[in-house]
């Protein structure tokens, strides 16, 4: 009588269903990191052929000739990072001025507009920023950026003319608009982590608010901020159809910002469709596989650095 | 004191410079949706816009019926797979999500986020244009469903963590089995959340064009067929815009100024929705 009632004690209500409802789910939950390794895995199957045709020389070399099968990934490489490179260097400062700006206390109506409004930055399709920055942005640029820029700072070689509407400058400036929103809004939320008495212990020190910003606030984020950066980066980095819009698509490396270029993902998108054969598409599958490891690794680099800064506040 | 006065100075310069360029921020917003609605509105003006398929240059009632089709049954089958598939495993990192398994989860879905778009285009031209030998509306549903699956992942998880834990002990309390507080008292509770992640996961899925060029591909003619190429309102935007003829740039225009209405409608009704959430998940 008593071992069978102790019996009864010991088994819970529902063990199995319970067990089950926790085995499924976590068997659903496996679908993101699934999906993100046969990504990867399938892409670098498929660019096996390029890859052991022709080796790592292909990331150095900048000659792209279908004809002869002849391929090299070096132009692409340097119009991403250089565009994303001018991007990040245009949008940090006014991203940054918009952090503060938001993570200040009070008038929180005027501040949730702003970074509402800031939000819905990011979720503009890509393909409205090309068409705006082909027909609006890229003959602003060229008149009252590009040219006054060359004809007074044309010496140096990098800013040197003749200025194009189709340029790395071009794409780098809608690059910098589409960036600024996450830019604005995780160093936001980092600047916001730095403790209040952190800030307050400044103020009673008797700092200016630009002094407990610029020597308090900022250097104690500055993990998390380098963090939401990388972020963008990773963004620029990958953004593929407004960039291929205006960056003129030349398979060279320029001397100048202001000459047309050509990046991994605009190659890839204005390619792909007509690439026949093997190795042609196969090397054009290795620019994305190049593109995606990279822009991975930048993405987990900063989330672990916005995830440690944030931690390291909440302590 | 002259040097006090010069702090003051430096700091207000500086505060002044915050909001200049704050305000230099909003301008590209103003910009890119002022220019699509003086452009756009030509082309949205006649009816036929909406009715028609795309004629060739220079036949007059040319539309994009056809691309509003295409972009919905695509975003449509999309979000077929990716929001069940996210809502579950939102909900079981918001309920099991304190192990190494769950971290795992959490990372890949944040990384999957940033992954550019292009990439997620060829895999899908990969595992489904290439065995099937033909271009489909459904390779460019696997390929948004990818995109879509982590932005629902992460919105249902924080939504699921804001009901407060009192009543999930009130119904295991009533002796409700797991599941059931978890289906039947905490979902429903944080459905307004849910349906936030949904809809930002949408709206992010039906701007897309860069996954759709080689498996979409695009279609002049009017097709419902999910085995075949399919429109969609990006890749009109993209082709024309960069063609030579202005009555396609007007066409063009007239598809982003759709698109952008559309993404902007769910968007902010998604942040209706959450902030109706949140002010019920205080009040429970």
């Amino acid at each position: 009588m008593a071992a069978a009632v102790q019996n009864k004690l010991k088994r819970p209500a529902v063990p199995k269903l319970a067990d089950n409802y926790r085995r499924l789910t976590a068997l659903v939950s496996c679908a993101a990191p699934a999906a993100l390794i046969v990504l990867v895995l399938t892409l670098l199957q498929q660019a096996l052929p390029a890859i052991t045709h022709y080796g790592p020389n292909f990331l150095v070399r900048s000659v792209w000739n279908p004809v002869t099968l002849d391929f090299g990934a070096l132009p692409y490489i340097y119009g991403t990072v250089v565009t994303s490179g001018v991007a990040i260097a245009i949008a940090l400062p006014v991203g940054l001025a918009v952090s503060l700006f938001l993570a200040e206390p009070g008038a929180q109506g005027l501040r949730a507009a702003i970074g509402t409004s800031i939000e819905l930055l990011a979720a503009i399709p890509s393909v409205v920023f090309g068409i705006w920055a082909l027909y609006v942005l890229a003959p602003f640029s060229l008149h009252n950026l590009e040219t006054p820029i060359t004809q007074h700072l044309g010496f140096i070689g990098f800013l040197s003319g003749p200025p194009r509407q189709a340029s790395l400058f071009t794409a780098s400036l809608v690059l910098a608009v589409m960036i600024l929103p996450t830019l604005s809004a995780v160093s936001r939320d980092v600047i916001r982590a730095v403790p209040r008495g952190l800030r307050e212990s400044s103020v009673a020190l008797g700092a200016t608010w630009w002094e407990t910003n610029w020597r308090v606030v900022l250097p104690a984020a500055r993990a998390g901020i380098f963090g939401a950066t990388v972020l963008a980066l990773g963004r620029a980095l990958g953004e593929t159809i407004a960039v291929t819009m205006v960056i003129g698509n030349r398979d060279e490396i320029p001397k100048s910002i202001f000459s047309p270029a050509y990046t991994l993902a605009s190659k890839v998108a204005n390619e792909f469709s007509e690439a026949t054969g093997t190795l042609y598409p196969s090397a054009l599958i290795e620019l994305g596989l190049v593109l995606i490891l990279v822009t991975l690794t930048v993405n987990l680099v900063a989330l672990l650095l916005v995830r440690s800064t944030q931690a390291r506040m909440a302590v | 004191m002259s040097r006090n006065v010069w702090r003051r100075f430096k700091s207000n310069a500086a505060i002044s410079g915050v909001y200049a360029l704050t305000g230099l921020a909003l301008v590209p917003l103003a910009l890119v949706l002022w220019y699509t609605i003086v452009n756009g509105l030509p082309a949205v003006r006649h009816p036929e816009f909406f009715l028609n398929v795309e004629r060739p240059v220079g036949f007059p009632g040319s539309g994009i019926s056809h691309a509003i089709v295409g972009t919905a049954m695509m975003v449509g089958m999309a979000s077929l797979v990716a929001i069940p598939v996210g809502v579950i495993s939102g909900v079981y990192l918001a309920e099991y999500g304190h192990g190494r398994w769950a971290s795992w989860v959490r990372l890949a879905s944040d990384v999957l986020v940033g992954a550019p778009s292009i990439a997620i285009g060829l895999f899908a031209y990969a595992i489904l244009v290439v065995p099937l030998h033909h271009y489909s509306a459904v390779s460019a549903s696997a390929a948004l469903s990818i995109l879509m699956l982590p932005v629902v992942i992460r919105t249902t998880e924080s939504a699921v963590g804001l009901i407060p834990g009192g009543l999930r002990e009130s119904g295991l309390a009533l002796g409700l089995p797991r599941w059931r507080v978890s289906l039947q008292l905490i979902l429903p509770a944080a459905a307004p959340g849910v349906i936030t992640g949904a809809l930002l996961a949408v709206a992010r899925a039906a701007g897309e064009t860069a996954p759709l060029l080689f498996t979409a591909f695009g279609n002049p003619l009017w097709s419902v067929d999910p085995t075949h190429a399919m429109s969609a309102l990006p890749l009109i935007v993209f082709r024309d815009a960069l063609t030579p003829y202005t009555e396609l740039h007007d066409q063009a225009w007239g598809a982003a100024l759709v698109l952008v209405t559309m993404v902007l409608i769910i968007n902010l009704a998604s942040r209706w929705v959450l902030r109706r959430q949140i002010r019920l998940a205080g009040q429970l």
